[in-house]
């Protein structure tokens, strides 16, 4: 890909420049800093994210990157407050948090879907705590689930939807709850890759309608960079935030953009942050002779 | 295909395999015993005497072991008395099938010997309410329990090591004990169904309890929930069906304390009409009884299971059974 004349990702037409100065100032509603996690385990202690530093805009969209183990759920979890950071503060709109709470809406990967309500019920199901009346509760619900296209299968349980569906109910519950900030960890990291850019274009679509903040987790460049306004890349052993890319692809996105030279340029970019080429050293150091070796008498035996 | 072969692990049967395969599981039973009692080349130890002959001891209608009755029959014919004559015959204690088949109707039309003693309908009655009371005081108490217990570790820690090593007393070591205390009528009876079942009650639902996915508390939680919340709104409804399961097997257990409970104090229910009758050699009464007592069992079972399934509506989409 070197060899293909692309533009620095640093490159910013004036519409994605304009519209990250007018991202800059407004609030922020999530700041980290000097975050550290350290596991106690059996082997001794893990340290799972080390100094993670950085904030996040109201009504941004921010992809969370990096290699499998990075500490990418640990963080996001630290956020939602299911873990205890060891060091540092998380301020959510200028307060610190530290256990779970409905201004932070999480959506996970395995969809944790209440197999016992239907559809309308999952989605009442944090209204009904904020302590909303059934039929506020239920009306509102209906809203969100017109929202994310599933008003047919209002009353249906969830263990009939397809993944893709119970994904989108999971978001419809989530956001009902009005958090402040939407935390999604691998989404669609469970879904097959038709249905995975499908639900891409729909969380577009979703974020584009309403105020909310989301801080999204993948391990898939072309997702990171197609959902998002900044690329937080975590390091590696222990988690740190290696770099910040500002995606310099015009909005409103659509698949098309995959092919032009912005979205290349920063797809470039973060293969060289994840796939540094020592990795590819390395894989090429590898003593493979003994099984070329096999392989080679078990043609002959053929 | 797979599914044409009997034996492939873990594949359902068509719904007709199935139902021949129910039908079978009771009737090769029946065939066997019904293949004892009526060819008599297979078993028939003894002989029912039907003529005594000289033989000063036989009388009529009564068993002896066949190579004593040879012995005699040889005895007399040396001596030149009268020959004994008989057939071949299973002991008492093993009715045929249509006795017993008789029995089931008889049994509840024999009046009791004594005034004090109770028709077989009311011994019936009586057993189930012992199951009945013995079940529901330990479930009111051992499934909330198991509920604290998967759900808090502390409540755990404190609890369930001395549970579990209290589920290894035999229940009806506690007979003497329960009698001391509670008399000698229903209460000790009500007692050992108790103990038999509450240990294992906390123990099983607390581990019901733990399997529920915790990522759905999680969710309750980023979601706003308390914890009055999670345990009502999320770990209640989420193990219900499974609770639901636990609790019919644990009923089966219930059942298998009844015998026990009910020899403790005075002897009541359906163990004193079995323990009666098999003083009067009532046999055919005895297996009647017995399999009055495995039918109840079941039918309430096969009942449940069906109601569970009304029950648990989001459970018929996943799973089956
Ligand atoms: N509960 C835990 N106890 C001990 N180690 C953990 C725990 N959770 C995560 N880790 C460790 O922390 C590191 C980061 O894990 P994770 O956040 O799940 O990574 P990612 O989501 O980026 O794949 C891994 O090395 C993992 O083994
Ligand atoms: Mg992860």
């Amino acid at each position: 890909m070197a060899d293909l004349q692309l533009p620095s990702y640093l490159v910013q037409s004036e519409t994605v420049k304009a519209r990250f100065d007018e991202l800059k100032r407004r609030d922020v509603i999530l700041e980290v800093s000097e975050l550290g996690k350290t596991f106690e385990s059996a082997n001794g202690p893990v340290t799972a994210l080390e100094g993670v530093n950085f904030r996040v805009h109201r009504r941004e969209f921010v992809t969370v990157i990096g290699p499998s183990g990075c500490g990418k759920s640990t963080l996001i979890r630290v956020l939602a407050g299911l873990e205890a950071a060891t060091t540092g503060e998380v301020l959510l709109a200028g307060h610190p948090v530290d256990t779970p709470g409905p201004d932070r809406g999480m959506v996970f990967q395995g969809y944790t879907l209440f197999p016992w309500l239907t559809v309308k019920k999952n989605v009442m199901f944090g209204l009904r705590n904020q302590g909303l009346g059934d039929a506020d509760a239920s009306r509102d619900a209906l809203q969100w689930i017109q929202l994310v296209g599933l008003e047919k299968f209002a009353d249906v349980y969830p263990d009939e939807l397809s993944g893709g569906m119970k994904q989108r109910v999971a978001i419809a519950r989530a956001l009902a709850a009005k958090p402040r900030i939407l935390l999604m960890d691998e989404p669609f990291g469970a879904l097959d890759a038709q249905t995975r850019s499908k639900m891409q274009s729909y969380l577009l679509e979703i974020w584009r309608h309403i105020d909310t903040t989301v801080l999204f987790i993948t391990h898939d460049l072309d997702e990171a960079i197609y959902l998002a306004d900044r690329i937080l890349v975590l390091d590696a052993n222990p988690g740190r935030v290696n770099e910040v890319i500002e995606v310099p692809v015009p909005r409103p996105r659509s698949p098309a953009q995959f092919l032009q030279p912005e979205f290349l340029s920063a797809r470039q970019r973060l293969d060289e942050l994840i796939h540094p080429p020592s990795a590819t050293e390395e894989a090429a150091g590898l003593d493979l002779s003994r099984f070329v070796g096999s392989g080679e008498k078990t043609d002959a035996q053929d | 295909m797979s599914s044409s072969a009997w034996l492939a692990p873990r594949i359902a049967l068509s719904p007709k395999r199935e139902r021949a395969l129910t039908g079978l599981s009771f009737f090769l039973p029946l065939l066997l015993w019904a293949a004892v009692s009526y060819a008599p080349f297979i078993w028939h130890p003894n002989i029912e005497i039907t003529e005594p002959g000289s033989v000063s001891y036989f009388q009529e209608g009564m068993q002896v072991e066949r190579a004593a009755f040879n012995e005699e029959l040889e005895r007399q014919r040396a001596a030149g008395g009268s020959l004994p004559d008989g057939v071949r015959a299973n002991p008492v204690y093993l009715p045929a099938p249509h006795e017993v088949a008789v029995a089931f109707y008889t049994s509840f039309t024999t009046e009791p010997q004594r005034r004090s003693e109770q028709w077989l309908h009311q011994s019936l009655w009586h057993s189930i309410q012992i199951i009945f009371w013995g079940f529901m005081l330990s479930s009111v108490v051992g499934v909330p329990m198991g509920i604290l217990c998967g759900t808090f570790a502390a409540v755990s820690r404190i609890q369930e090591p001395f549970v579990e090593f209290f589920r290894y007393l035999p229940a009806p070591a506690f007979g003497a004990l329960a009698v001391a205390i509670l008399g000698i009528y229903d209460g000790p009876k009500i007692a050992i169904i108790f103990i038999g079942t509450f240990f294992q009650q906390v123990l099983v639902v607390a581990n019901t309890t733990r399997q529920l996915d915790i990522s759905l508390l999680e969710a309750a939680l980023t979601l706003g929930a308390n914890r009055r919340q999670l345990l009502f709104k999320v770990v209640i409804p989420g193990i219900l069906p499974q609770l639901y399961r636990d609790q019919r097997i644990l009923l089966g257990w219930a059942w298998t304390y009844l015998i026990v409970a009910e020899l403790i104090g005075t002897s009541s229910g359906i163990t004193w009409f079995i323990t009666q009758q098999a003083r009067y050699q009532n046999f055919d009464n005895v297996f009647a009884a017995i399999i009055m007592i495995g039918i109840i069992g079941l039918l309430s079972d096969v009942v449940l299971a069906k109601l569970g399934k009304t029950l648990f509506p989001w459970e018929r989409a996943s799973h089956k059974a």
